[in-house]
């Protein structure tokens, strides 16, 4: 298993957020998680990354045999796992290129690999930004500095391929995008998709669904996954919306 | 409290015959100001955050006549910045400016230096009585007219009309604390004729680990057209405190932009004033200080605008860590005349400890109708949502708090037009970033 979640709950200010969320999923496989705003996807995804104000009150989560919780933030990213924010900041002064070089031989330091040369460096970024068609004139500007909400989330996608990590959770990379960019950063995390790497979407459009197929769908609901199936369940949800679902888990909470 | 009467056996022993009048004159006056007002007290409201005088608790003393013995040119020429060994050198030991030691790479025509006893008696004597002293209308405390009392070995420098000198002069300050606790009380009086270019550095360096104490008096006049770059860099040791006042008065239309970088030291203060004194003047102030330990940096900026037109940008950048002091107190007078003035004011800051202090303090006082100023100032911490994305990426927390705080720092840092000093101060910086 590459990441086995068990019983989280966490809460942010004294407020609970996640009431006890169980989620394995294995190398190759593609899970995506849909469900209403506010019921915690991007709250599940902060815990994983290791976001510190959220406090993790029960539960474990263990990531490649190792447990989750005890890994810094840092360590975290290294050891392979990989957030694609719902809202990249922008940080003026710092130059995206040597952010994302000093970051890929961070996780190559970890690893025990020798830094990539300036040369090496240029030769895999020239590669990646084909593959997410990101323009050059954007990664000599400071962080996300000035970007459209389409371009940061093209660059989120640039860095997943840089950084080549074994589990990515992308949280609403397709919102705010217009329908060629979708397809093109569709198509990048495509082709990242393979049997070593898994990816955890996070979405509220089936259209990301048509072109990257998920293995499983969840919905996240007021903190607790109350309902897992196929793809065709998304499917089932573009047409019904969440209430058949919802309804339901507020019954049986009730009964 | 140090001995008065230190000050006075000293001030008795002056060589009387070696000065000129004005100095003279100058000189006396200062110490009866001096013994008037003592060393300014933490009680005074202009330096609450700085108390200079408990540090003369520790007795420091002038240096003997005879540091130049110990220290050769080569043995100056190691503590040298990069980019220095090509620029004009003026060095200072222990305040006293030393001809024989620095190097003046420009030839006459293009840049006069001259000890200012000399300047006073010769061919500059109306500039020397008309400049030199002029900043004590504005800074009245005792420890400014100690200075002007122990005006000895000071310099004069002059730009002739036209020249626009390519290669920078340095200021480097070296005190030979190895044996004493040592007062050096440098003074200079450098002057910009029309259409002239210099670019200044100031740097220190205190040798030996008794305390030193710099309390340096420039005063800087431009003519017409004349333009100044003013860079200080203090980066001296935990033992070395610092009053520095400089005193800029553009009395035809110029341009003037200074910069301080203050890194390491004991107790600094800074005073800076700029009197606008001809209509259409332009200034730009920057400063960058970067403090840990317990350093303490105290910034007094005064900008007098006295006639109509003239444009002033201040922007003063702090951080402070450990139980570091970064003060900014910047004061901007726009006098009756001074119409259609423009003047800006900014101070932000970075507080990473409990125990550290930030203050900053603007004061604006307007007594024209028709202006433009503003002024602002701002104390937070390290964007927290940006240091997760960068550790979110596997850069670590120190090295994600150092690139952050390197870009804050950088659009002061990009005001260094010195390519090779600009290398130098940015090295200092990610290695001081990199070691607290
Ligand atoms: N810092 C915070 N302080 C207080 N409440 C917070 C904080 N951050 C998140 N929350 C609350 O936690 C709940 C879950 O938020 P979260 O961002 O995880 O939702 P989401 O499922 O990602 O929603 P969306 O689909 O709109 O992105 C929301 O009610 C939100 O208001
Ligand atoms: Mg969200």
């Amino acid at each position: 298993m590459m990441l086995s979640i068990k019983n989280i709950h966490a809460n942010i200010e004294g407020k609970a957020i996640l009431k006890g969320i169980n989620l394995d999923i294995k190398a190759g496989e593609v899970h995506a998680i849909m469900g209403p705003n506010g019921s915690g996807k991007s709250t599940l995804a902060a815990v994983l990354a290791g976001r510190e104000e959220y406090e993790v009150t029960e539960g474990t989560i263990s990531f490649l045999d190792k447990n989750l919780l005890d890994l810094s933030i840092e360590d975290r990213a290294r050891a392979g796992l990989f957030l694609a924010f719902q809202y990249p900041v922008e940080i003026p002064g710092v130059s995206t290129t040597n952010f994302i070089k000093a970051a890929v031989n961070e996780k190559r330091k970890y690893n025990g690999q020798e830094p990539l040369d300036a040369l090496a460096f240029l030769k895999v970024m020239k590669e990646k930004m084909a593959m997410v068609e990101i323009d050059q004139s954007l990664l000599s500007r400071s962080i996300n500095e000035g970007f459209s909400g389409g371009e940061k989330k093209r660059n989120e996608i640039f860095q997943m391929a840089m950084l080549e990590p074994k589990l990515a959770i992308l949280d609403e990379t397709d919102s705010g995008l217009d329908i060629d960019a979708l397809r093109i950063v569709a198509n990048g995390i495509n082709q990242l998709r393979n049997e070593h790497r898994a990816i955890l979407l996070i979405t509220h459009y089936q259209r990301l669904l048509d072109y990257i197929q998920p293995d499983y769908v969840h919905v996240l609901y007021n903190g607790r996954i109350v309902k897992s199936g196929s793809k065709e369940l998304a499917l089932e949800l573009e047409e019904k919306g969440y209430d058949f679902i919802t309804d339901e888990t507020d019954l049986t909470a009730k009964a | 409290m140090m001995n008065t009467a230190y000050f006075k056996d000293q001030f008795e022993g002056l060589a009387d015959d070696s000065s000129a009048d004005t100095i003279k004159e100058l000189s006396k006056a200062a110490f009866e100001s001096y013994n008037h007002s003592g060393l300014p007290s933490s009680k005074l409201e202009e330096w609450k955050y700085t108390n200079i005088s408990s540090l003369f608790d520790k007795n420091y003393q002038f240096s003997k006549n005879n540091s130049e013995e110990e220290l050769s040119y080569t043995s100056l020429k190691a503590l040298n910045l990069p980019g220095q060994n090509e620029a004009n050198v003026l060095y200072f030991i222990d305040g006293r400016f030393m001809p024989d030691l620095s190097k003046i790479r420009s030839s006459e025509k293009e840049l006069v230096i001259l000890p200012l006893e000399k300047a006073a008696a010769g061919p500059y004597q109306k500039i020397v009585k008309e400049h030199l002293g002029s900043s004590s209308k504005y800074l009245k405390d005792g420890l400014h007219a100690l200075n002007t009392a122990f005006i000895q070995e000071a310099v004069f420098i002059y730009l002739p009309k036209g020249q626009q000198l390519e290669i920078p002069l340095y200021l480097h300050h070296v005190t030979h604390a190895t044996k004493e606790n040592i007062l050096s009380q440098p003074r200079s009086l450098i002057y910009l004729a029309e259409n002239s270019n210099l670019q200044l550095v100031e740097t220190y360096t205190t040798l030996g680990s008794m305390d030193s104490f710099n309390n340096e008096v420039i005063e800087i006049v431009l003519e017409e057209h004349a333009f100044l770059a003013y860079y200080k860099l203090q980066n001296d040791g935990p033992n070395a405190a610092q009053v520095s006042s400089t005193h800029i008065h553009q009395i035809g239309k110029s341009y003037v932009q200074s910069l301080t970088i203050s890194l390491n030291g004991g107790v600094i203060r800074n005073n800076l004033n700029l009197v606008l004194d001809a209509p259409g003047n332009e200034t730009h102030l920057y400063g960058l200080s970067l403090l840990k330990g317990n350093s303490h940096v105290d910034h007094h900026t005064l900008v007098d605008n006295k006639q109509p037109n003239c444009f002033s940008n201040q922007l003063y950048k702090g951080i402070a860590s450990d139980t570091a002091t970064a003060i900014f107190s910047g004061r901007i007078i726009v006098q009756p005349d001074a119409q259609k003035t423009n003047a800006y004011q900014s101070s932000k800051n970075i507080i990473l400890s409990d125990q550290a202090t930030i203050d900053a303090k603007p004061q604006l006082e307007i007594f024209a109708d028709d202006v433009k100023c503003s002024h602002g100032c701002t104390v937070g911490q390290l964007d927290e949502e940006a240091m997760f994305y960068l550790r979110a990426r596997g850069i670590p927390l120190k090295s994600a708090e150092s690139l952050l705080l390197q870009a804050f720092s950088s659009d002061v840092l990009t005001q260094i037009k010195l390519e090779p000093l600009r290398k130098h101060v940015e090295q200092l910086i990610s290695a001081h970033l990199a070691s607290s």
